[in-house]
């Protein structure tokens, strides 16, 4: 018998947890491999010394100047020549589903196409090389440049100022949090408003980022049309209370239609509104935030402005600020005097140019997220105020399309329209055996990936589809009719077993979440592999 | 529009399987108040390709690139030559255009690059875990402090004056809002200071620099013993991660939390973001990190495969108990920064930070051989401190008048000392050349 050459042979374990094993290779191949999907080593398994994969000069010898405190042992990288390293990740990169391959209709992200021109201009010598502490007059253009975005973003929200250096969507929620607790501050209402409202099916960053200002978080109910339950927020709003965090569109696909009304009653009791602006996609061009009565919203340039989400960030987040928390954004603050621009840093510098302002503080080092600005900026650009107001129309007419097509055999959540995802629950697999889970997981062997599941948890098992304007009409109805498809197997109640042995075709089948949290390994050592290996026995 | 594929025929056609009449409809929930007549006024439609890359040329052509002139910039961010592979392998649509590995079966590849990418920190730092990644360095020392404060109940960090001084005002800010103390220390220009006899028993942690901000190099092993013996953490922070090739290890001198800025390695200075966090701490800390985290296990058939864990410390799963509120890491600046390390290896990461120091000690020779320039370091990496006859900051603006860009004042970030006015932070990388060098000492002579 031929022994398999799989590398990839790492802990031993059976079926993950509960997880039917189902057909898998009834023809094995000496490598493992399967065609295009290659399996892969980690580069540990890879290196040799002796390989590099640059090739450096010679140092010059010179005596060391650090105190003697030199690096004793190996740091134990790997060596491997560039060859090999572009071969490692090119097989991994095509273990990955993404935008690029098709319909990505992850619910609450915004997966929409990432246009190439965004990526060139963000390297261009000038703007891509440039160091944050160069001295201001050799940086002119790329202030110019924020602030040409800064402008975009006050405009399109209908907002007088915004903060441009958080990092991401939470960073700017804290930005924003952190804005309201400076207002109160000053306002000397701090120790007494110590509530934040925020609805029960808001992002958990939401809570958390209450919470770590130390804030008291008190959930609002959701009414039966998936809004705000405005009785119940008026009953929570007093004297106590700081602020809501209120996502607008909702976690739901819906526009909270009382949102006036909302941002009425939480002034009048003198707290504020944070809009989580995670969905502005859905109305931007066409709603201004700041004609609902926002106080602060953060933007994710990542979903709007569709910089890359790059496997988990970066992302960038900046904040647009009302008149009453303008004054506490956080530093640096970009000033045009004359034609020349400037970065405030501090108070001083602030006050030298003869600038109104009390900034909360600073929460990044250096200016923000750079090339998420100019990303967002060419994506803007390119689409003109004209095209924004289509993106924003094509997301949700391809979301209330998508609803309209699996109505009838799904189970929206809320009645429609929706806005730029459509909501749904799992009534229609009631009694079939096949839970969201196992849907999504058949989805994959459709060759989709599933849609955010579980989210927002006020809906029963939730799916929620959020197709983007990126997608034609004829792979939306390819897509539709797979989840039909699918919808009917899972409808024969007989199917349950497959599902749950779903995917099938996938790189790696379902993986064992519990082990992985039960006996954490984070990294790669001698001992892990492969099994076999003296050294793994010798440890145990 | 060239991103948008839906047609008018395929728009109309879509409005009638929804049953509505106009897009107008699907927006009836907006209030009344709310809604605009049109678009948004007051900017301009949309642009061709051609013309938005002409705008951003223009842009580009407003500012000093760092490739064309003579370069000496450090201060928190360095300027490396970044190997081409790197660009080419992070520009792939499979890891550009991917999210957050919720569906492990098909985002193996980013969960494969995640765990060798948090493998090779744990080496670089000589700690035993790390996570995927913070948004940077500067937030990440913050975040570090946030779960000294976690681990050891207590809410006073001790804050060193060697470190970055934007990295102290973060913490700082982060010390006002969210509740707890920041005993911040004198800058400490001339890398003397004592800070043991500083820690309590109300410290929750020591944050110390390495090299620190003015570039000394410090073996804070007793700093750690004291901090231990007084229930502290010691959190070292590095913002230059390729000296890691040549100096001990943080996790070597009994750090807790090792915080860096991984910017150094696979990701170009631009502007100063996005950068690239990396985190590491002991086992023993492991579910008090922050941030997402990456570990093995195995798959249906059996075969070794990658998830996202541990993520009962996450807000999505903890919100307001949750140990920090970030959903995200830099995916793609990680990616960037294990990719130029795994072409470095072990050979090629030791060379080039050798090739750093002794770019560094060049220049320090030269730069301090100048009449009135005196070196403040008896010990460096790739970054020191010089004091000039003269405040530095206008010898800075001479310099860039002259196309060079020669240092950081220090008091561009420390503007209300007087004691660092005349101090400049020279850094020196691989990227030094003779070419360089050689103007740069030549027109600071003339300008001083």
């Amino acid at each position: 018998m031929v022994q398999s050459l799989d590398r990839s042979q790492g802990r031993e374990g059976g079926s993950a947890g509960g997880v039917a094993a189902g057909p898998t290779d009834t023809h094995g191949t000496f490598t493992g491999n399967r065609a295009l999907q290659i399996e892969e080593p980690l580069i540990f398994e890879m290196g040799q010394p002796g390989r590099c994969g640059v090739d450096l000069p010679e140092p010059p010898k010179v005596k060391d100047r650090f105190n003697g405190l030199r690096r004793s042992g190996e740091v134990g990288l790997p060596g491997l020549s560039e060859p090999q390293v572009v071969q490692h990740y090119t097989r991994l990169s095509q273990k990955n589903y993404a935008i690029d391959m098709g319909v990505y209709p992850l619910g609450s992200c915004t997966m929409k196409h990432n246009p190439r021109i965004n990526e060139k201009v963000a390297r261009l010598p000038g703007i891509g090389d440039l160091h944050p502490l160069q001295p201001v007059s050799t940086v002119q253009g790329a202030l110019e440049l924020i602030d040409r975005l800064a402008h975009w973003l006050k405009t399109l929200t209908g907002m007088p100022a915004v903060a441009m250096s958080p990092a991401a969507g939470a960073h700017g929620e804290m930005c924003g949090m952190m804005a309201i607790a400076a207002a109160l501050e000053a306002k000397g209402e701090r120790a007494q408003r110590r509530i934040v409202l925020a609805p029960e099916s808001a992002h958990g960053t939401n809570p958390a980022t209450a919470a770590a200002l130390g804030f008291t978080v008190k959930p609002i109910p959701a009414n039966d049309r998936g809004r705000v339950d405005l009785a119940a927020l008026k009953a929570a709003l007093g004297p106590d209370v700081a602020a809501i965090m209120l996502t607008n569109p909702n976690t739901c696909g819906l526009f909270e239609s009382e949102i006036v009304e909302i941002s009425k009653a939480v002034h009048a009791v003198g707290a504020y509104f944070y809009c989580d602006g995670a969905n502005f996609n859905a109305i931007v061009g066409r709603v201004r935030p700041g004609d609902l009565g926002v106080d602060c919203m953060h933007i994710n340039l990542h979903k709007t402005f569709s910089t890359p989400h790059g496997g988990g960030g970066p992302g960038a987040g900046p904040v647009v600020l009302s008149a009453a928390l303008a004054p506490y954004a956080p530093y640096p603050w970009i000033v045009k005097q004359g034609d020349k621009w400037t970065v405030a840093e501090d108070g001083g510098a602030l006050k030298s140019l003869g600038v109104e302002g009390t900034p909360l503080g600073r929460l990044k080092a250096f200016h923000g997220q750079m090339g998420m600005f100019t990303r967002a900026l060419a994506y803007i650009m390119s689409h003109g105020a004209d095209g924004l107001k289509q993106v924003a129309e094509d997301a949700v007419l391809s979301a209330n399309y998508v609803m309209a097509a699996l109505g009838d055999t799904m189970s929206p959540a809320f009645e429609g329209p929706c806005m730029h995802e459509a909501l749904f629950d799992d009534r229609f697999l009631k009694g079939t055996g096949v839970s969201t889970l196992d849907f999504a997981k058949a989805m994959i062997d459709e060759g989709y990936h599933p849609m955010t599941m579980y989210f927002p948890l006020v809906v029963h098992g939730a799916m929620l589809i959020e197709p983007t304007e990126s997608v034609a009409k004829e792979d939306l109805d390819q897509f539709i009719g797979a989840l039909r498809s699918l919808t009917a197997r899972a409808k024969t109640g007989t199917a349950a077993e497959a599902f749950k042995a779903a995917p099938l075709y996938s790189p790696r089948r379902r993986l064992d979440e519990t082990l992985a949290a039960r006996k954490p390994i984070l990294r790669w050592k001698p001992s892990n592999n492969p099994p076999d290996d003296p050294m793994k026995q010798a440890a145990e | 529009m060239r991103y948008l594929p839906l047609t008018e025929v395929d728009r109309r056609e879509m409005l009638g399987v929804i049953g509505a009449k106009s897009i107008d409809e699907l927006f009836r929930d907006v209030p009344a108040s709310a809604v605009l007549g049109g678009k948004i006024a007051g900017l301009p439609d949309h642009q061709g390709e051609l013309e938005v890359e002409r705008a951003f040329q223009a842009y580009a052509a407003k500012n000093l690139s760092p490739g064309s002139v003579p370069f000496f910039i450090g201060g928190g961010a360095y300027r490396h030559h970044v190997p081409a592979t790197v660009d080419y392998m992070i520009q792939r649509g499979e890891f550009l255009t991917s999210y957050t590995p919720y569906q492990p079966e098909i985002t193996q590849g980013t969960l494969q690059y995640l765990f060798e990418f948090q493998t090779q920190i744990t080496l670089l730092t000589g700690m035993e875990v790390a996570n995927a990644s913070m948004y940077d360095g500067s937030t990440g020392t913050s975040e570090a402090v946030l779960m000294a404060n976690r681990v050891t109940r207590r809410h006073k960090a001790l804050i060193s004056g060697g470190l970055h001084p934007q990295y102290r005002s973060i913490i700082e800010t982060t010390a006002k809002w969210e509740g707890f103390k920041a005993a911040v220390t004198a800058v400490d220009a001339g890398g003397l200071e004592d800070l043991i006899a500083q820690v309590d028993k109300e410290t929750s942690c020591v944050v110390v620099q390495n090299p620190s901000f003015f570039g000394h190099v410090r073996d804070f092993t007793k700093l750690a013993e004291a901090c231990h013996a007084a229930g502290a953490l010691l959190i070292v922070v590095v913002t230059e991660v390729v000296s890691l090739g040549l100096l001990k290890p943080p996790g070597e001198m009994g750090a807790d939390i090792v915080v860096c800025e991984g910017q150094s390695i696979g990701n170009g200075l631009g502007f100063g973001g996005p950068y690239v966090g990396l985190f590491a701490t002991r086992d023993k800390y492991m579910r008090q990190m922050p941030g997402r985290l990456v570990g093995e296990t195995v798959d249906a058939d059996g075969k070794r495969g990658f998830v996202l864990t541990l993520s009962t410390r996450e807000q999505h799963i903890r919100r307001e108990k949750a140990t920090s509120n970030i959903c995200t890491n830099a995916g793609l600046c990680a990616l960037a920064f294990t990719v130029h390390l795994t072409l470095l290896g072990e050979a090629g990461f030791r060379r080039l930070a050798e090739i750093n120091h002794a770019k560094a000690s060049e220049l320090a020779d030269r730069v301090s051989a100048i009449p009135g320039v005196k070196l403040l370091n008896d010990s460096f990496f790739n970054e020191f401190t010089v004091r000039l006859p003269k405040p530095a900051a206008p010898v800075v603006e001479a310099l860039a008048a002259k196309r060079i860009l020669g240092g950081l004042p220090v008091s561009r970030l420390l503007p209300d000392d007087p004691s660092v006015e005349n101090l400049l932070l020279l850094a020196a990388t691989e990227t030094a050349t003779e070419e360089g060098m050689g103007p740069l000492v030549a027109a600071l002579k003339e300008v001083l």
